[in-house]
């Protein structure tokens, strides 16, 4: 039963990772024979035919930057939510929105009805040529450029007219051009992606390993009218509804929609499942494909300039910036072992306008749930360290307005007294003038990487009296081989130790005193 | 001066005694890295063998009840305490003087009284409390399919389970060291191999 069952998965699976022909040759449409001078020019002609794709896009996540938290009501997005990396787009615009799935999101005014500003090639381009460029607020290149600037290097624009004839479903590169790249920077973000998983080995990641199901990110995160499946900021801790079929949502973003919740052969494995999430065993470490990942980020360093007057930036050894006078210092690591802690499904996001406490480390997304939760799963964690501006009045977080060639902008002039009032003028918050930097902590989920199964986390990581022991800081649970009576140690041995002493006393005494009596009394 | 040859372990009871020695030998090798005394084979190996040791013992359990009441062999297991004091006596004063051993054994009687009421000790105390512990925290996770979650906690499961294991262990070394007290040190383990007892018409 459980062999067909796995044959039915297998059969499942390969139907979304085998490229199975579309009905439509692009190439051969008029529509899309350019050609195109902008980004909006295709999709006015993708949405000649696709009549309810920038209707659907224009809901989604991708285009909104806002989400509903389902667990605490509270609006996020990155918009409000406060993270310890970049800070916030607010101010920024023409910066982060090259992750917009849109064109022209360049301040705050713009216009989120305008279906022809969506951007259909970022997701599905084909040729891999399509490039956002990283300021121009979501538009790709449309005329040579020297890139960065006084390189000498002229990047020439891509060609649309080629890219919207080869349009396809999405793939790792599409997805990663982005969630590769948070942060600012391949693998500085998440930790568990980055750009070895364009090509991993099955022992990176073994369902995208391309030596193995060669799955990609779609293949798990299914889309529904263009709503793509996944954790919005509260990660599911658990998947109750377990295997999806075709008939169900359509929702195969957790491990459960395909393994089950009883998915070992063993029974005691399948026991953990109902306190442990699947992650914490079968991802022993993250930043596992040779890419470092960002663990520590201060801004309350930055602006330091070196000996001939110049901004100053510090490499490491591998090459990894460590200072810039831009953000402060950095600290990165590669094949980190996660932190674990009980989540119940519920995060508490802090947001711009949310009253923080100074007198302790901020935690940006504390993570609810303890033993005695029956929903909370032991999940993995990557924890960045952060410090970053506060108002010291108002116990606020800061918009910092940090890019932008003017008279404000802390990239271009290094003073965060002008660079933080710009920031919240501009985002309409109150600010007190007064800024300190708070220390903060960001938790990460851990759900990328997936070894294969004889790379999981051995059962003795955990189960160990070690204070080295993966799970040595969650204390509110009774676990074998962690933890014992002591005293009921201390008096077992004892009495041990006093049975083979007394059986070797009275077997000395055996030995000596038949000695003595055949010597003769 | 052997008069003759006396079968006392059958050779059921025998393959019993030396598989169980072993099995038990084996659980608490991995019992205590389970409990996290040491690091041997793995946590993970440790648990598979303890699991697989204890059902299988529970089979050899199974097949022993069996043999015991069909043989009418359970009988040498009713204690009494006639003659426990002179058990004690031999053990603390004759066995140094060469005093004889008070215990004839024979195929009615292969235990003697401190023996049978050991024996009992174990089958009515350690017996359950092993067991019982065992198999509630091998099925830990079945626990609220019988309501027994609101009764107990893994941490006392586990404390009586570890206070089973910390009895056996000191049982099995008291009982190695009294198979050295026969006529020569090695005659009850050889009786126990052989299932042959020596007849002796020892002074």
């Amino acid at each position: 039963m459980r062999r067909l069952t796995n044959l039915c998965l297998f059969l499942f699976v390969i139907q979304f990772t085998s490229a199975f022909a579309s009905t439509t040759n692009h190439a051969e449409l008029d529509a899309l024979r350019g050609p195109f001078s902008t980004g909006p020019d295709v999709t006015r002609a993708c949405l000649a035919c696709h009549t309810e794709a920038g209707h659907q896009v224009q809901k989604s996540v991708h285009w909104t930057w806002e989400k509903i938290n389902p667990t605490t009501g509270k609006k996020l997005g990155k918009k409000f939510a406060a993270n310890n990396f970049c800070g916030s787009p607010i101010s920024n615009e023409p910066r982060c929105t090259s992750c917009h799935a849109g064109y022209g999101w360049s301040d705050k005014n713009f216009d989120f009805t305008k279906q022809e500003n969506v951007d259909c090639l970022a997701c599905h381009d084909t040729t891999g040529t399509y490039k956002k460029v990283p300021t121009d607020a979501g538009h790709p290149l449309y005329e040579p450029r020297e890139m960065p600037p006084g390189s000498g290097k002229i990047v020439q624009p891509p060609d649309l007219a080629k890219i919207a004839q080869s349009v396809g479903k999405p793939g790792r590169g599409n997805c990663g051009a982005c969630h590769f790249n948070g942060g600012g920077g391949d693998a500085v973000k998440h930790g568990d992606l980055d750009s070895s998983l364009t090509k991993p080995g099955k022992a990176l990641d073994v369902h995208m390993g391309v030596d193995g199901l060669n799955m990609v990110c779609a293949d798990c995160h299914t889309a529904n009218d263009h709503q793509i499946s996944g954790s919005r900021y509260a990660t599911r801790a658990t998947d109750p509804h377990g295997i999806d079929l075709p008939r169900d949502d359509h929702d195969r973003a957790t491990c459960e929609s395909c393994h089950g919740a009883t998915p070992h052969k063993e029974a005691k494995l399948d026991d953990h499942t109902n306190r442990v999430a699947c992650q914490s065993c079968h991802i022993p470490e993250y930043a596992r494909g040779g890419l470092a990942t960002k663990m520590l980020w201060d801004w309350s360093t930055a602006g330091k300039r070196g000996p001939d007057g110049k901004p100053l930036y510090i490499m490491d050894e591998h090459g990894h910036l460590i200072y810039s006078a831009e953000k402060g210092d950095f600290k990165y690591a590669e094949n980190v072992r996660p932190e674990y802690k009980w989540y119940n499904g519920v995060v508490h996001q802090i947001t711009f306008t949310d009253k923080i406490d100074d007198s302790q480390i901020l935690e940006l997304n504390r993570v609810e749930g303890s033993a005695s939760d029956p929903k909370a799963r032991i999940w993995p964690f990557k924890v960045m360290h952060g410090k970053q501006p506060y108002d010291k009045v108002n116990k606020t977080l800061l918009v910092n307005h940090v890019f932008g060639a003017d008279d404000t902008s802390l990239w271009s002039n290094f003073d965060y007294v002008k660079s933080l009032k710009a920031g919240m003028d501009y985002a309409g918050l109150p600010y007190s003038g007064e800024f300190g930097f708070i220390e903060t902590r960001m938790n990460w989920f851990i759900t990328h990487m997936v070894a294969p199964k004889d790379k999981t986390v051995p059962c003795g990581e955990c189960h160990t009296r070690s204070p080295e022991g993966r799970l040595a800081g969650l204390k509110d649970f009774y676990m074998p081989g962690r933890d014992a009576n002591p005293w009921l140690d201390r008096i077992g041995w004892t009495i041990v130790a006093l049975a083979i002493l007394g059986g070797l006393t009275h077997g000395i005494f055996r030995i000596l005193i038949a000695r003595r009596n055949r010597r003769g009394p | 001066m052997s008069t003759g040859r006396v079968m006392i372990y059958k050779r059921f009871e025998r393959f019993w005694h030396w598989s169980q020695a072993v099995l038990i030998i084996g659980m608490m090798i991995t019992g205590f890295e389970i409990h996290g005394t040491y690091k041997l084979l793995g946590f993970g190996t440790a648990v598979r063998l303890h699991t697989l040791f204890a059902w299988t013992v529970l089979v050899l359990w199974a097949f022993t009840i069996v043999w015991q009441f069909t043989t009418g062999e359970w009988r040498q297991y009713l204690p009494g305490l006639r003659n426990v004091d002179a058990m004690i006596r031999y053990y603390l004063y004759g066995i140094f003087h060469g005093g004889k051993h008070p215990f004839h054994k024979t195929v009615l009687q292969k235990h003697n009284p401190l023996q049978r009421l050991a024996y009992l000790a174990f089958l009515a105390l350690m017996g359950p409390m092993i067991w019982g512990s065992g198999l509630l925290y091998l099925f830990y996770n079945q626990w609220p399919n019988f309501g027994l979650d609101a009764y107990l906690s893994l941490e006392w499961v586990a404390f009586v389970h570890v206070i089973g294991a910390f009895t056996i262990t000191t049982f099995f070394f008291v009982h190695v060291y009294l198979t050295t007290t026969g006529p020569t040190l090695f005659s009850h383990i050889r009786a126990m191999i052989t299932g042959y007892e020596e007849e002796h018409e020892q002074k």
